[in-house]
């Protein structure tokens, strides 16, 4: 199911749209994702849903490659998806392309 | 022998004159009657420092190495401001613009440099200056009250340390360079291109390859024009690029001179008894423009003047250099860029952001870049003037911290004879030798008794170091609550900090203070962007990205994700056109719950963030801010309008209050409320700020808390106007925001500082209750507007904040 042929690439936004530290939130039918630009340039995806009680993380504070959860402070590691201790948990991640400026979220 | 004493004549009372007459005393108090002529208005002092008073480091008067008390207990004859006009070699006398014509047996020539202004048209105008002396200086901190805009042209040494200055004073600053990388004179392309960024994340502003073509204004310099065309605005306009050696006198009294006064390796010039040391000396071709080779050039000549059979000669020095930019490590030294027989040891991490070189020739270190870690600077130095065989040695050796243990200070890895001070030449050895011998117990006391760390400053925290292992761990540092997990630092001392260095940006703060994690994290950005804000209500923009998600998104997140929208209702009174309003928009967004607030008011519940603008605009009403760190709401009592107990107009206060503090960030959510009697409808005894009416007169309560710490305000005072409330109420918030940390509930605050300070701070003095009542006026002229109504109108916002983008699946 997982596999890479099973995916789609889906375009989500222009690249210039992404702001460092901004993040931004998308609906691929029901599920929330939200997008991150690191500072390095890179754009990460990951579910939008805290391990923790569900908080909607395109909502937190982003540092360097953290978002802390707005509800309850979780620190989870955009690029792996990790919570940090002492907390335990992780979310989904996606990978990302950028190709001619757009965005895309295999899917 | 003679009794008489020989005559001394010193020109120039800088730093380089002043010491050499001091290592004459030490040798030889008697032998001299000395006499010096400055030109400046002062007492010899740290030119150095003039950076660090600029960054608002130290006062001017912090910075004098010599005080007039020192020139009378040593008999030192000197006259300031009154600069030698006139040498007459054959008759052996100098003279002074006031006329004073003395005759001297030696003669030292010490005016240093003048600062080079670039010959362009416009240089003349007001607001054009260098920056070389105290009224430079003052000149720069002047100019930062009035005018806004500075300009600094030259990118090596002196223009950064001038633009950090210009900066910390808040001035908005740009740096013109010729050059395609800073400090191209000290450093490579690499490591001048990682100090462009650094300083850069800092908030300075490059212009690079740029020429300045011509400065524009009436009077008063208005604009710099480029030779491609373009233009920046400015008021001020410091030129830093480069040092004349000022050698006017020299030549018209007939001293061979090139670029400077050339001298011998006794520091002799073309005529029989003149000497000249310092920038205004030119040995063996090179005039030099630092510290350590004026130093080194006055112990020879100390020698000279002393001993007959002085065999100390003046060889030449080596030319290393330190930006003294808070936050930032650079270190050069000797010939640093690559060529011809040298290779490179290099480290470039760009994780850490260090960056190093070693250049080495012929199996010795000719030359070193050291970026974002400097700690190997004493020993590559050392090896430089040892001029040591490496052939044998490891990468270890060359670099020590590489390998080191990181938190181990580098000081104790040292050889005994190694240079700490490199300005004043100070090994480890002469440092431990004073501790032990002289008992000395700090790093002042070790100043005063070695030199160490007296110029540039920049050994301190080795100096500290040494002073710490030698001593051993007797002294015991109290140990602090830091403010959080990214530095060892406690919100006081942030806040000291912030405002005592004049820092001005979130990343400059957590650079200069050294921050573990350079981006911050959840707990420190909220504070430093509140503290930031407060420090400078004028200028300072606020970071929204380092605020938490309600007091980004300007609703409350609730435990679904959902939001809650609370309108103002100021002093808790609505009338029916409102309420149709919410009723309405309640109906149109399908609104889940509508509650009533303790607070007096009406809160939608269960709003999806991306409503949460339409809202607000069919809405019409300003926020209520009921999710920020803010002034939330005043709660009021019926009063004597209506209720026939009542005794003032609760309502209209209240409202009055609401009206001038709404919207105001504090350190953490303010509840206020005003009661018309004591029977305190509106629970004024447990808010942060609570208002009793009583015959004739308000009853002020403080520090009130109705939340899980239950606490009954406290009395501050009992007034008989409105304006008086409103008055206390200004200077009570003001010195709350100021001073408490950030987090940190009037209650808490309260019980920590006592209500006894804070009455006699703004109850009692009346100086201090005014001055606080107009800084809270300064900070309520630059309050935010509307945040409902600016969100609403601000379309990328819409989008980054409350755009939930559903995208197709093809
Ligand atoms: C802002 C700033 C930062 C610096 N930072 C560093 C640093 O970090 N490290 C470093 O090594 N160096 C630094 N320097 C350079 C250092 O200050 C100089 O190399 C040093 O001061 C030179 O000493 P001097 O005695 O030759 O000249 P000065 O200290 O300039 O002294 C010369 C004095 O002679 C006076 N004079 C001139 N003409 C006459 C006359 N006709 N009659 C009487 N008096 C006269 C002048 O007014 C002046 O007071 C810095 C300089 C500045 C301006
Ligand atoms: C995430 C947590 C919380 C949220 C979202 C929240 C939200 C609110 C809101 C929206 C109001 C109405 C304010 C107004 O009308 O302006 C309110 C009032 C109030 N809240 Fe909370 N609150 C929270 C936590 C707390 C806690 C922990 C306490 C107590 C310790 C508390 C005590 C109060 C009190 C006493 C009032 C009434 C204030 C008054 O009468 O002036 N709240 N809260
Ligand atoms: S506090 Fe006093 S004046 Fe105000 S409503 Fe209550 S009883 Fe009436
Ligand atoms: S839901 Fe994210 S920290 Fe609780």
């Amino acid at each position: 199911m997982d596999t890479l042929q099973g995916k789609k690439e889906i375009y989500i936004l222009d690249y210039k749209d992404l702001r460092a530290n901004v993040p931004r939130e998308i609906l691929i039918g029901d599920q929330s994702i939200a997008i991150f630009l690191t500072h390095d340039g890179d754009v990460h995806a990951i579910e939008n849903k805290c391990p923790h009680k569900g908080g909607p993380l395109s909502q937190g504070i982003v540092s360097g490659e953290y978002v802390f959860c707005p509800l309850h402070d979780w620190k989870i590691n955009v690029i792996d998806g990790k919570a940090q201790a002492p907390d335990e948990g992780c979310v989904t991640t996606y990978e990302t392309v950028i190709k001619d400026g757009s965005v895309y979220i295999m899917y | 022998m003679s009794n008489r004493q020989e005559k001394l004549v010193v020109i120039g009372n800088g730093m380089a004159g002043v010491r050499t007459v001091e290592e004459i005393l030490k040798k030889d108090p008697n032998k001299y009657d000395v006499t010096i002529f400055g030109k400046e208005p002062h007492p010899n002092y740290n030119r150095i420092s003039l950076s660090s008073v600029l960054q608002g480091d130290t006062g001017i008067d912090d910075i004098v190495l010599n005080t007039y008390e020192w020139y009378e207990e040593n008999n030192i004859t000197l006259y300031t401001a009154d600069p030698v006009v006139d040498i007459d070699t054959t008759k052996q006398t100098v003279t002074s613009e006031k006329n004073v014509t003395i005759s001297y047996d030696k003669l030292i020539i010490a005016t240093g440099s003048n600062p080079f202004m670039l010959p362009l048209p416009g240089a003349d105008k007001e607001g054009v200056i260098a920056f070389r002396d105290i009224e430079d200086c003052e000149t720069m901190i002047n100019a930062s009250e009035k005018y806004k805009r500075a300009v600094v042209i030259g990118g090596g040494l002196l223009g950064l340390e001038a633009a950090r200055g210009l900066i910390n004073l808040n001035m908005e600053t740009d740096v013109i360079h010729l050059e395609e990388y800073l400090m191209e004179r000290q450093l490579d392309d690499t490591a001048g291109t990682m100090l462009r960024e650094e300083l850069e994340s800092q908030g300075m502003r490059f212009h690079m390859k740029k020429q300045t073509e011509q400065i524009v204004g009436k009077d008063r310099v208005e604009g710099v024009h480029f030779k491609d065309g373009s233009k920046l605005y400015a008021d001020l306009v410091v030129m830093a690029v480069g040092i004349k050696p000022n050698i006017g006198l020299a030549q018209t009294a007939g001293l061979e001179t090139n670029r400077a006064i050339v001298v011998n390796d006794y520091l002799e010039a073309s005529a029989s008894n003149v000497y000249a040391v310092g920038e205004c000396a030119e040995h063996n071709g090179i005039a030099y423009g630092l510290v350590a080779p004026l130093y080194e050039q006055a112990k020879v000549l100390a020698d000279q003047l002393c001993n007959e059979k002085s065999e100390a000669s003046y060889t030449g020095s080596l030319m290393y250099t330190q930006l003294k930019v808070s936050g930032v490590d650079v270190f050069s030294a000797g010939d640093f860029q690559s060529g011809e027989g040298k290779k490179a040891v290099r480290v470039h991490d760009e994780f850490e952001g260090v960056y190093k070189k070693v250049m080495v020739k012929d199996d010795k270190v000719v030359g070193s870049v050291l970026f974002g870690d400097t700690s190997d600077s004493p020993r590559l130095l050392d090896m430089m003037k040892k001029q040591e065989d490496i052939s044998g040695m490891s990468k270890a050796v060359l670099l020590p911290s590489e390998e080191a243990d990181s938190t181990e200070s580098p000081v104790l890895s040292m050889a005994p004879d190694e240079t700490i001070c490199g300005c004043n030449g100070v090994s480890k050895e002469a440092i431990v030798q004073a501790i032990e011998q002289d008992g000395l117990s700090s790093v002042e006391e070790i100043k005063k008794h070695t030199n160490a760390s007296r110029s540039c400053g920049g050994c301190k925290p080795l100096v500290a170091d040494l002073l710490q292992a030698t001593l051993g761990d007797e002294s015991s540092i109290s140990q602090v609550e830091p403010l959080c997990g990214c530095t060892s630092l406690s919100h006081e001392q942030v806040q000291e900090d912030i405002r005592n260095r004049q820092l001005t940006h979130p990343r400059e703060v957590m650079n200069v203070l050294g921050w573990e994690n350079e981006e911050g994290c959840s707990k420190c950005r909220p504070a430093i962007n509140y503290y930031l804000g407060v420090v400078h209500p004028e200028t300072y923009e606020d970071d929204d990205l380092s605020r938490f998600v309600n007091e980004r998104m300007h609703a409350n997140i609730q435990n679904d994700g959902t939001y809650s929208v609370v309108p103002r209702m100021y002093g808790g009174v609505t009338n029916s056109d409102q309420l149709r309003k919410i009723a309405n928009v309640a109906d149109k967004y399908d609104v889940p719950m509508l509650k009533l607030t303790g607070g007096q008011r009406i809160d939608m519940l269960g709003v999806n963030k991306e409503d949460l603008p339409n809202m607000w605009s069919d809405l019409d009403m300003p926020s209520g801010h009921a999710y920020g760190k803010a002034i939330r709401t005043v709660k009021t009592c019926v009063g004597e309008d209506f209720c026939r107990f009542g005794t003032q107009d609760s309502i209209g206060l209240g409202i009055a209050i609401e009206k001038k503090f709404e919207r105001l960030n504090t350190p953490h959510k303010v509840k206020m409320a005003v009661s018309a009697c004591p029977r305190n409808c509106a629970e004024s005894g447990i808010k942060d700020i609570g208002i009793v009416g009583v015959e004739g007169a308000w009853e002020m309560y403080v520090g009130g808390n109705g939340g899980v710490d239950l606490r009954p305000g406290d009395l501050l005072a009992k007034v008989e106007t409105s304006d008086e409330v409103l008055e206390i109420i200004s200077a009570f918030l003001q010195y709350y925001r100021e001073d408490a940390h950030y987090l940190e509930r009037t209650s808490h605050w309260v019980d920590r500082v006592g209500l006894e300070h804070v009455r006699s701070t703004i109850i009692d003095n009346m100086d201090n209750r005014k001055y606080y009542a107009e800084q809270m006026e300064v900070a309520l002229e630059n309050k935010p507007a509307d945040p409902w109504e600016s969100l609403t109108h601000n379309e990328n916002k819409r989008k980054e904040l409350f755009e939930r983008k559903a995208v197709e699946l093809v």
